[in-house]
């Protein structure tokens, strides 16, 4: 496929790598945001071409891995009601609630449907207009403005018969929350190259400058991550701290003008917990003033505030980069896909779900 | 969650800029997808989906640079290798 395959190149790939080995002289510790990015990262191998002094740690960009399990909980209740249909993107139908899942939930007689956009579920709302069709709508900023389509175009053609679950997270919060953690390590950051192409990088400029971190948006493709950690060891070992643009091909400085009108036409900024990591402040997009009814939570109840209790699960220090998978003594043993603890092992973006997928138990004995 | 796959407009649909289709190729599946987004795309373009959205027009200029550059770092090595002495 152009635009995908020739980034994965091994040639090349070998070649940044060696520029990479090129320009290092100290150790650096460089988080990726994205779990798409992870996921490539361990995939690729790509943490293995590098050279020793350069460590990769993984985000918190795994927007299924840390939505409330308040949420999951009420999802699988609005399922289970007569009458309702719950749309939700397929990521989520593993995630554990606080007792059950949603695909529990569609195997005990729940109308759980799984949608490939959300003017899917638009689409089953209006043709089904005796039921209450609600959408499960997660995801980062790159999700949001399609999530707000479906909300827009709800009130604009009159269903109203449908609703959004709405739990939204926003990356840069969680950036500055990692900075300003006690145990942070990260020294430079590669930037989620989707959620950039919404959302531009201005936002990152002073976030490089307060923290004096070089912030460098980044592509999903072995060679566009590769180049990312080319371009935060030069300024790291220049001792500079700017923001970067890898991901040109998809991004632009301001991002996507249309797509950022339609999310601040239908959300806001609210606080949110996140599953594993606590609360953040200004950190997730909840229905504007005007969407109201629309929301899940007005019509079904409002959703639980309580913290999960993820037993011996370390998911949210795998989330800040603090712990890799291997390092949890679950690992591969008493928490693995087909019996997983905690959500990073569940969601195709976790860390843990990569570690386990592409590098096996092993790992545990690698790291 | 944030995937989001490259494909490449093959016609599009609709006047207005909010529902506005295309169906784009995506080396051998073809899906209809949303320009909301990218009301500048047209047919021929390279666009970038998401969740049945494009959120953006591939820039090519752009895209072969991550190439350029690696001629680059090409030819920097081949300079220090011949380096001074030569
Ligand atoms: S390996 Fe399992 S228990 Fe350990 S952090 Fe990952 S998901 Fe949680």
């Amino acid at each position: 496929m152009k635009y995908r395959d020739e980034y994965r190149d091994p040639v090349a790939a070998a070649r940044l790598a060696e520029a990479i080995a090129g320009v290092v002289a100290r150790p650096w510790t460089i988080m990726e945001v994205c779990g798409g990015q992870t996921h490539a990262i361990v995939r690729y191998g790509i943490d293995q071409l590098l050279p020793p002094e350069v460590t990769l740690i993984h985000g918190p960009g795994c927007p299924v891995c840390v939505t409330p399990v308040d949420y999951i909980d009420k999802a699988i209740e609005i399922a289970g009601r007569p009458g309702t249909i719950l749309c939700s993107f397929g990521d989520m139908l593993r995630v554990p609630g606080s007792a059950s899942d949603l695909q529990s939930a569609r195997a005990g007689g729940g109308d759980v449907r799984v949608v490939y956009s959300p003017l899917d579920a638009l689409e089953i709302a209006r043709r089904n207009p005796e039921r209450e069709v609600v959408f499960f709508a997660v995801g980062f900023e790159t999700t949001a403005p399609a999530n707000a389509m479906a909300a827009f175009q709800a009130r604009r053609t009159g269903i109203a018969n449908f609703s959004l679950l709405v739990s939204h997270v926003l990356v840069p919060p969680a950036m500055i929350a990692i900075l300003e953690s006690p145990a942070n390590r990260v020294q430079a950051f590669l930037a989620a190259g989707h959620v950039c192409t919404i959302m531009g990088f201005e936002e990152y400029e002073p976030l490089a400058r307060r923290y004096r971190v070089p912030i460098v948006v980044t592509g999903f493709e072995p060679l566009d991550i590769l180049e990312g950690v080319y371009l935060c060891v030069r300024q790291l070992e220049a001792g500079r701290a700017e923001v970067e643009n890898q991901y040109a091909r998809s991004v632009q400085r301001s991002g996507n003008a249309a797509a950022q009108a339609m999310m601040t036409d239908v959300f806001r900024v609210v606080r949110r917990r996140w599953r594993g990591i606590g609360e953040i402040a200004e950190s997730g997009l909840g229905l504007a003033e005007a969407y109201r009814a629309y929301d899940a939570e007005e019509r079904f109840g409002p959703v639980g505030q309580r913290d999960a209790d993820d037993g011996e699960c370390i998911a949210g220090l795998v989330l800040c980069g603090e712990r890799k998978p291997p390092e949890c003594p679950a690992f591969g043993t008493r928490c693995t896909p087909e019996h997983p603890l905690g959500v990073t092992m569940v969601s195709s973006e976790g860390a843990c779900a990569a570690y386990y997928r592409y590098r096996g138990v092993a790992s545990v004995a690698a790291e | 969650m944030c995937l989001a796959i490259p494909g490449r407009v093959l016609s599009t649909v609709g006047d207005d800029p909010l529902t506005r289709v295309a169906r784009v190729d995506f080396g051998g599946i073809v899906k209809e997808i949303n320009l909301a987004f990218t009301p500048e795309a047209e047919i021929g373009d390279y666009v970038l989906v998401h969740v049945g959205f494009a959120i953006t027009v591939i820039d090519e200029a752009e895209a072969a640079r991550v190439f350029e550059h690696l001629e680059r770092i090409g030819e920097i090595e081949a300079e220090l290798e011949s380096g001074p002495a030569s």
